[in-house]
């Protein structure tokens, strides 16, 4: 009883089967109903985040949050979502009427899309595509198009310098991303997802590959445009960035796409380095597997929220200097060293590896920090050289008591 | 019909029509998000013929890079939006009859062909493409040779482009 999606699926195949319709057939409306019922569950959970997002954030700034709606707000979000939708739909003049209205569609669309290869349990997997991690950076890029559709779309020239940002950013954080998830790809083996998660059944791979998860992480929260990453809708600056001039359910997309995005890219950090599903009895009851899933995801989503909330935002110089100076260095040299290491190790028994691995990594991470340290002094010695001071000009003399 | 063919044909319809709209829109804008829709027809063309790497690569490097880049050119420029002029010249007779006589040709070749009724060999379960590309690029009796040439023009390119942009002092 411990696999009720399997049970389902058979019970479909026989059930289909005796209505007489070819095999084939069956493949396809069950891959149709799957579909439904993962972006269905996955847009329910959406709702939630709205709750889960305003209650922390409350906590974080010392407040009690939504708690008037039902027990601990919880009907809270259904008011927001009937707020927004009562909303006058506003479309700016000039704007460009067709791009306008698919760029939400594609903010959100392509969150669910990256669902279809992130294994929930050793039972429920979307798809097993044999290149998952590729499928992600290729789906993240889509992600950026309608970003980039919606900026220019609008006819509003703070929502294009969003969108300018958001191409820089993106296109410049994916570079030590990818690098930094061919870590696990190279741990595991394999590029699939499943696989990765399959890998893990010993050790998770936080353990051999910490630096390469960190890296993960903040590269993720930089796709997502999160503090301290959000100089896309920086409000002192640009007002709201890309979605300046969404009003509505239209800017619900958006913002529910946002808060999607970054439960998804924790649940697929959680899959890659935290071992996905696996926990004690996952294997027997792969509902226990979902449950062991979300409670890895939402730990990595409570993380991003704890940074968004923490830190302020960067300005772009840095975020450029930080990404192209020290994210991707620092992920070249992490997975050159896993590569060599993992080929010297062959045969060695794996807490061997683990430990030598982890040692590698911390040796990484202290060299990082002592070069990090003697920049750090350099620069602060040069902020505090005494810099030319614009002095007004001497007052001239005056003959007003003439 | 099977369930492959009638995607492939609605695949295909919407691919050459988007690559016609890409040529026939005056919005340049709207031009590179037609391409972006070819871009990514083509794709399902590749998952169709069972290569998934392709089908990804195609994704990332086409839309996920040179689309943006190109839609990040267009918006960088002046007069985005719209181009009243005609959309062709005096030569259209000359380059309808060069089309026509590729098209033509092309048909003229396929003809001789006679394999468009084969059936693709099944994969088996244990069958990898991916493994196999990637054994086939660093196996000296393959790709190795222009795999590392093409690495080395890369990395030229990255030094060339940090020379570039190097700031004199």
């Amino acid at each position: 009883m411990g696999d009720p999606i399997t049970a389902i699926s058979l019970w479909l195949d026989g059930l289909l089967a005796g209505w007489g319709l070819a095999p084939a057939l069956i493949i396809v409306i069950k891959a149709l109903l799957g579909v439904g019922a993962l972006a269905t569950a996955v847009l329910l959970v959406d709702i939630f985040l709205v709750w889960v997002e305003r209650k922390v954030v409350a906590r974080f700034q010392d407040r009690l949050g939504p708690n008037r709606l039902g027990p601990f707000g919880l009907i809270q979000p259904f008011a927001d979502v009937i707020k927004l939708l009562i909303k006058e739909d506003i479309t700016p003049v000039g704007a460009d009427r067709i791009v306008y209205n698919l760029a939400p569609i594609m903010a959100l669309a392509t969150v669910l899309l990256l669902w279809a290869v992130i294994p929930l349990a050793p039972t429920v997997v979307g798809t097993d595509v044999n290149v998952g991690v590729l499928y992600i950076v290729g789906v993240g890029a889509l992600g950026t198009l309608g970003i980039i559709m919606a900026g220019w779309a609008s006819n509003n020239k703070y929502a294009l310098i969003g969108a300018f940002r958001t191409v820089a950013q993106m296109v410049s954080y994916e570079v030590p991303m990818v690098i930094a998830l061919l870590v696990p790809v190279l741990l595991a083996r394999s590029m699939g997802i499943n696989s990765i998660v399959n890998a893990q059944d010993s050790y998770w791979f936080i353990l051999v590959a910490p630096i390469a998860f960190l890296l993960t992480l903040i590269t993720s929260i930089a796709e997502l445009g999160r503090a301290p990453f959000d100089l896309v809708e920086a409000e002192s600056e640009i007002v709201a960035g890309f979605h300046i001039e969404y009003t509505g359910m239209k800017f619900g997309l958006f913002y529910a796409g946002e808060l999607l995005h970054a439960l998804t890219l924790s649940g697929i950090v959680a899959s890659l380095f935290l071992g996905g599903w696996r926990g004690p009895g996952a294997e027997s009851f792969p509902l226990l597997g979902i449950v062991y899933f979300f409670a890895k995801a939402f730990f990595l989503y409570w993380v991003i929220m704890w940074v968004k909330y923490s830190l302020p935002r960067i300005r772009i110089d840095q975020m450029l200097n930080l990404n192209w100076k020290f994210l991707t260095p620092l992920s070249l040299v992490v997975l050159v060293v896993t590569a060599l290491l993992d080929k010297a190790l062959v045969g060695v028994q794996p807490w061997v590896y683990v430990l030598v691995l982890l040692a590698a990594n911390l040796v990484i991470a202290w060299v990082t920090l002592q070069i990090l340290r003697s920049r750090a002094r350099k620069e602060r010695q040069r902020v505090a050289e005494p810099r030319p001071i614009a002095r007004p000009p001497a007052a001239p003399v005056s003959s007003q008591g003439a | 019909m099977t369930a492959l063919q009638i995607i492939f044909l609605i695949t295909a319809v919407i691919t050459l029509g988007a690559a016609a709209m890409v040529v026939i829109t005056r919005n340049l804008v709207h031009a590179a998000l037609w391409l972006i829709m070819t871009f990514f027809g083509i794709s399902v063309l590749y998952v169709l013929l069972n290569a998934g790497f392709l089908a990804v690569a195609q994704v990332v490097i086409y839309i996920g890079a040179i689309s943006i880049l190109m839609i990040f050119a267009i918006m960088l420029t002046r007069r985005v939006q719209q181009d009243f002029g005609p959309q062709t010249n005096a030569a259209w007779p000359w380059a309808l009859v060069i089309a026509a006589a590729l098209f033509g040709g092309l048909i003229w070749i396929f003809s001789g062909w006679g394999n468009f009724f084969t059936q693709a060999p099944v994969m088996g379960e244990r069958a990898d493409p991916l493994r196999q590309l990637g054994m086939a690029l660093v196996s000296p009796e393959q790709y190795v040779i222009p795999f590392e040439v093409a690495s080395v023009m890369l990395t030229a390119a990255l030094i060339g482009a940090i020379m570039v942009a190097w700031e004199r002092k």
